[in-house]
């Protein structure tokens, strides 16, 4: 190619990616400019930032015990990973068999991921409701008189973990179906021929030739996590007593509702900050678990 | 091996599989029950009398069918124009969204330029900043354009295109044979000619997983609107679905309804589209 030729390639190429890259630049750059400046201001979105240092990130770490509890109530909704990242291989093992109505099976699962959040927790709201929630209907079968779910502080969370490992295992599972789907058939064939039973091929060979997946899975199911919000404001508005505030539904308060901008600023760049540090650590413990072919 | 040995190997492998197929389909259909029963339970409630529903046991058909819940919901209780205001934001967002990510795509696929592998990290970046640090920032750059308390920060930033759009559409690119390419740069067509007459047609399947995709995001979409919107004559679907907890309180068949209506269209799309869906998970699984 000559070089005027090359130099017009260069010029389509760029026009061809100009849309997502100003996109990048209003959209992500500049707000994360923005979003470092106003942490350090006093900042309420009507009158224009005011300068106070490090004061923002003072009050957080050492004045607001609510910034604890929720980033504890955060960790804590988190339990709802391991859980249903092992309750959707264990779907996802046993639709890779030859199996009838996969469809059927594959639709029921993944049901919960194609409806909107708000519809799925108006729903699970009745369902935690104490006397007439279908949960505790279903408890007194065994004669297990069930809590007062969302109203107590004890039960809330766990409540808010069931109801999101049921609605998040779709996405995990297709994720699995489709790292299952990859393992060579011949590596099971072989270690059938060495002798070696269901669970030690299971073990010895599914999970780590699916570790890349379950990696995956991992980081975006803590980066998830730690995000979560409008399915507790939906379900329990963070009550009761703060038990199921988030530390996204706490800034969230303190941006939209107390107008404190700048505050919930510096919060989000401590969770931000958190995320990074947590993916991190989740990399480098990879090295030592997960197998790449 | 003696041939008996052989065979009594068979025997119990087979019967092992046997023993296995079945656990399996045990734990499948108990837990595609606990997945289908809130649904289920949800359906029922939409059709029943507001007098039955807290009877215990639950009664699971409803006698006599109440559907005037479900006219109730799309005639006063504004779900219809929720509906509408979604798709009069989705549809045009996901088009042009996609059109724009897979423009990109291309070039980042198939087109040498300087920077590009910098240009596209960058891009790559954006999706690895968690959104809250930026929730704040857009939501003071918006109001200060005079954008609250409308569509456009459900619908301009989504026209740019994504960064994951880019990732998984070029995904998709790379594995089409350069052939065709030189082949109609010697009939001298232009790289958007060729974007337009070979890339997209080849691509139909990742293009259609993606517009799936990006369309059940803006149409579940709750936390944008919740942010943006104010004026209930502009609220989405999802808006008044929540707005139904106070407007109705504790009106379950009307919040129930309201959440069936919702349902419908992404059911209806996934149910059609499930090849496009699965194929496309494959595709960016972790062989990328």
């Amino acid at each position: 190619m000559d070089l005027s030729n090359r130099k017009k390639m260069y010029l389509w190429a760029y026009a061809f990616i100009s849309a997502p890259i100003l996109g990048f630049v209003l959209f992500a750059l500049i707000p994360i400019c923005f979003s470092v400046y106003v942490s350090f201001t006093k900042y309420s979105g009507y009158q224009a930032p005011e300068m106070s240092g490090a004061d923002n990130y003072v009050r957080l770490l050492a004045e607001d015990p609510l910034f604890w509890k929720t980033l504890r109530n955060t960790v804590y909704s988190a339990l709802s990973i391991p859980f249903g990242m092992a309750l959707s291989l264990a779907i996802a093992v046993s639709l890779n068999q030859k199996i009838a109505a996969i469809r059927f099976f594959r639709t029921a699962f993944f049901l919960p991921t194609i409806s909107s959040v708000v519809a799925m927790t108006l729903l699970w709201k009745w369902i935690f409701n104490a006397e007439y929630g279908l949960l505790n209907n279903f408890l007194g079968w065994f004669g297990i008189v069930g809590p007062a779910w969302l109203s107590s502080e004890t039960w809330a969370m766990p409540a808010m973990i069931i109801q999101g490992v049921w609605g998040g295992l779709g996405f995990s599972m297709v994720m699995y179906l489709a790292a299952l789907q990859g393992v060579p058939r011949s590596l099971y064939e072989a270690a059938e021929i060495d002798g070696a039973n269901v669970w030690q091929r299971f073990v010895r060979i599914t999970i780590p030739s699916i570790s890349p997946t379950t990696l995956y899975l991992l980081i975006t199911s803590i980066i998830g996590a730690m995000q979560d919000f409008p399915r507790f404001q939906i379900m329990t508005e963070g009550g009761p007593n703060y038990s199921t505030t988030t530390i996204v539904y706490y800034l969230f308060q303190n941006a939209f509702r107390y107008m404190e901008m700048g505050y919930a600023s510096a919060m989000a760049w401590m969770l931000g900050i958190l995320l990074m540090v947590i993916t991190l650590i989740n990399f480098r413990l990879s090295r030592r678990w997960v197998h790449y072919e | 091996m003696s041939g008996a040995a052989v065979v009594v190997r068979h025997t119990r492998k087979q019967a092992s599989e046997r023993i296995l197929k079945t656990v399996a389909y045990l734990f499948l259909i108990s837990g595609s029950l606990v997945m289908a029963v809130p649904f289920l339970w949800m359906l029922s409630t939409s059709l029943k009398e507001e007098g039955v529903i807290f009877e215990m046991p639950p009664k699971w058909i409803p006698e006599p069918f109440e559907w005037s819940n479900y006219a109730f919901v799309l005639g006063e209780a504004n779900l219809l124009h929720g509906f509408m205001n979604t798709l009069i934001i989705v549809i045009p967002t996901t088009i042009i969204g996609l059109f724009t990510s897979a423009l990109a795509a291309y070039a980042f696929a198939r087109i040498q330029f300087p920077a590009r592998n910098t240009l596209f990290v960058m891009l790559l970046a954006t999706m690895m900043i968690p959104g809250v640090v930026t929730m704040i920032p857009t939501f003071i750059l918006y109001k200060s354009i005079g954008w609250i308390d409308s569509w456009l920060p459900l619908m301009v930033p989504g026209m740019f295109g994504a960064a994951a759009a880019v990732f998984f559409i070029r995904q998709f690119f790379m594995t089409i044979p350069s052939e065709l390419e030189d082949a109609a740069i010697m009939d001298g067509l232009n790289p958007l000619q060729i974007f337009i007459k070979i890339m997209l047609p080849l691509s139909k399947p990742a293009l259609v997983a993606q517009g799936i995709f990006g369309f059940l995001g803006g149409y579940n979409d709750f936390l944008g609107p919740l942010i943006y919107i104010n004026s209930p004559e502009k609220f989405t679907l999802q808006l008044v679905l929540a707005s139904f907890q106070g407007m109705y309180n504790a009106q379950w068949t009307y919040i129930m309804a309201g959440s069936v209506l919702a349902l419908i269209p992404t059911v209806l799309l996934f149910f059609f589209a499930q090849r496009y869906f699965v194929e496309g998970v494959t595709l960016t699984g972790m062989k990328g």
